[in-house]
């Protein structure tokens, strides 16, 4: 089977949507970690909170609805978690940090649970996302490949923000050199504020993306958590360029470990991760050099 | 202009500034010397906001100042750091821009501090981090002119630096003097210091010992030797 070309199309595609899913998580992550020194491990739980909305939103006036309320619900989240606990816990050391959102990791959970019970959801794709499209000699199915175009478009829109833009030099230079952006005149804090908020919108993107293809249960967030610790942590801390790069290794590495190496598959990423932290302890593209 | 009234602080546990009270004057230029670790950095870092003041007054156009540095930099403190905190990230346009675009309607812009440091623009698409030791200190002033300051405050602005350099930046700072530009300049190089300020101020031990102008203190070997180990 290695030898046929569709074989490899096949899974070079699941590979990318793969990733595509660990960017959306990943971005806001290692960006909230870059810019504000936090360590939320709660990212997950936001994820799996995103997919919930979703599919809620979604039992009401279809995908759409569904894809459009969950990262606004999530984002709204995230304004109640900055306000209530994060703002109070910026100054309080990774230690206290990892416990609280660790802690929140379980409330989440919890709270999935008495609203949404202990049984799976599911999300009905829209219609003519539903089939499968021809592609590269393979039959792909469309909604797969919808992933991946959103999965790009997410990423070339935030390549131009950070990259072109006064807000994007004003959050690299926070990343930079928090202190020295607030002598020049930014409110640091607003920017932080703003861009968790993002973050959270996009976590929440993304459990609504995945939920037509995985099932939405209350551990999926404690589920993707480790995968998304691993691409931000092969990535790089704080940039965008790590967040992609350590998606795309992760999403290939998994996929093509899964299929090829099937004994090694669970292995192979961890080992990646132990070189990665050996040959550069800090990430191949982190923020700061 | 500026007035520090009997302020204390420090980092974290550790109290650098006892009773620290210094006025700087409008359209004048103030020195602040001392020895290493005598406070003189840190009394710049609390009046941006970048270290808690636990006691005492600081004083801005006779206003409070604020505790947050994004509010105090919005009135009209524009601050060179001894790091110069060029953001590696950023390219030179970058840095510039960051503070020309939000802080624009004043005298400075874009091109006039291109014209002041012309080595700047033929660096424009450079990473932050490419630039020499010179640069780098004509970058950070350049940025900070661009927020149209109405107070420049300058850490250390020759550390490190070759003599031509020195030489540069010490011209450029006295066009900018001639301009009537207020200024606060804490410096280790006695000659450089002397010849831009009006008024001197010594620290030591984390308060002011000696004040006056800075013909006195260049004529004042007692004090130079006692404070300053010139």
């Amino acid at each position: 089977m290695t030898s046929d070309l569709g074989f490899w199309t096949l899974q070079a595609l699941n590979a990318l949507q793969l990733s595509m899913l660990l960017f959306l998580l990943s971005i806001g992550l290692t960006v909230i970690f870059g810019l504000m020194h936090f360590v939320n491990l709660a990212h997950g739980s936001l994820y799996a909170v995103g997919a919930y909305a979703g599919a809620a939103a979604a039992a009401v006036g279809g995908f759409w609805m569904g894809l459009f309320v969950a990262p606004v619900a999530v984002a709204g989240m995230g304004v109640l978690l900055y306000s209530g606990l994060i703002k109070r816990m910026r100054r309080s050391g990774p230690m206290a940090q990892v416990l609280v959102t660790f802690g929140l990791i379980f409330v989440l959970l919890d709270l999935t649970r008495i609203f949404w019970g202990d049984l799976p959801l599911a999300i009905e794709k829209p219609g003519f996302l539903s089939g499968r499209v021809a592609l590269l000699g393979i039959e792909y199915p469309a909604y797969r490949l919808f992933v991946i175009a959103l999965g790009l478009a997410i990423f070339t829109g935030l390549a131009w923000v950070l990259g072109q833009t006064q807000v994007g030099a004003m959050i690299r230079a926070g990343v930079d050199n928090d202190a020295m952006a607030a002598c020049l005149g930014i409110n640091v804090e607003r920017l932080f504020f703003t861009v968790f908020c993002v973050g959270c919108a996009l976590a929440g993107l993304a459990g609504v993306v995945a939920a037509p293809l995985l099932s939405v249960t209350p551990d999926m967030g404690l589920q993707i958590l480790i995968p998304t610790l691993i691409v931000i942590v092969i990535g790089g801390l704080g940039s965008l360029k790590g967040a992609i790069a350590g998606s795309l290794i992760y999403g290939f590495v998994q996929t093509f470990g899964a299929v090829l190496a099937p004994q090694l598959a669970s292995v192979l990423i961890y080992a990646l991760l132990a070189a990665v932290l050996v040959i550069r302890p800090m990430g191949l593209f982190p923020a700061k050099g | 202009m500026l007035e520090l009234a009997a302020v204390n602080s420090g980092y974290g546990e550790t109290q650098v500034l006892h009773g620290m009270s210094l006025t700087a004057r409008a359209g004048r230029v103030m020195a602040i010397l001392g020895r290493n670790g005598a406070g003189k950095s840190t009394t710049l870092k609390t009046i941006m906001g970048l270290l808690p003041r636990t006691a005492g007054d600081i004083r801005f156009e006779g206003q409070p100042i604020d505790r947050h540095p994004y509010e105090i930099a919005k009135r009209g403190i524009a601050y060179v750091p001894e790091t110069r905190d060029i953001f590696p990230s950023l390219t030179v346009r970058e840095n510039l821009e960051l503070t020309a675009k939000r802080f624009g309607g004043g005298g400075w812009t874009m091109d006039r501090v291109l014209e002041l440091f012309p080595r700047l623009g033929e660096r424009m698409a450079n990473g932050g981090t490419q630039l020499s030791g010179g640069e780098q200190q004509m970058l950070a002033i350049a940025r900070a002119l661009l927020m149209n300051p109405r107070l420049l405050i300058l850490d250390e602005p020759t550390e490190g630096l070759a003599p031509i350099i020195v030489q540069l930046i010490h011209d450029k700072l006295q066009e900018l003097k001639a301009e009537g530009l207020s200024m606060i300049i804490v410096e280790q190089n006695f000659g450089f210091a002397t010849s831009l300020a009006d008024d001197v101020v010594v620290v030591g031990k984390g308060q002011i010992v000696w004040e006056g102008s800075a013909a006195e203190i260049r004529a004042d070997s007692d004090t130079q030797h006692r404070w300053l180990g010139v």
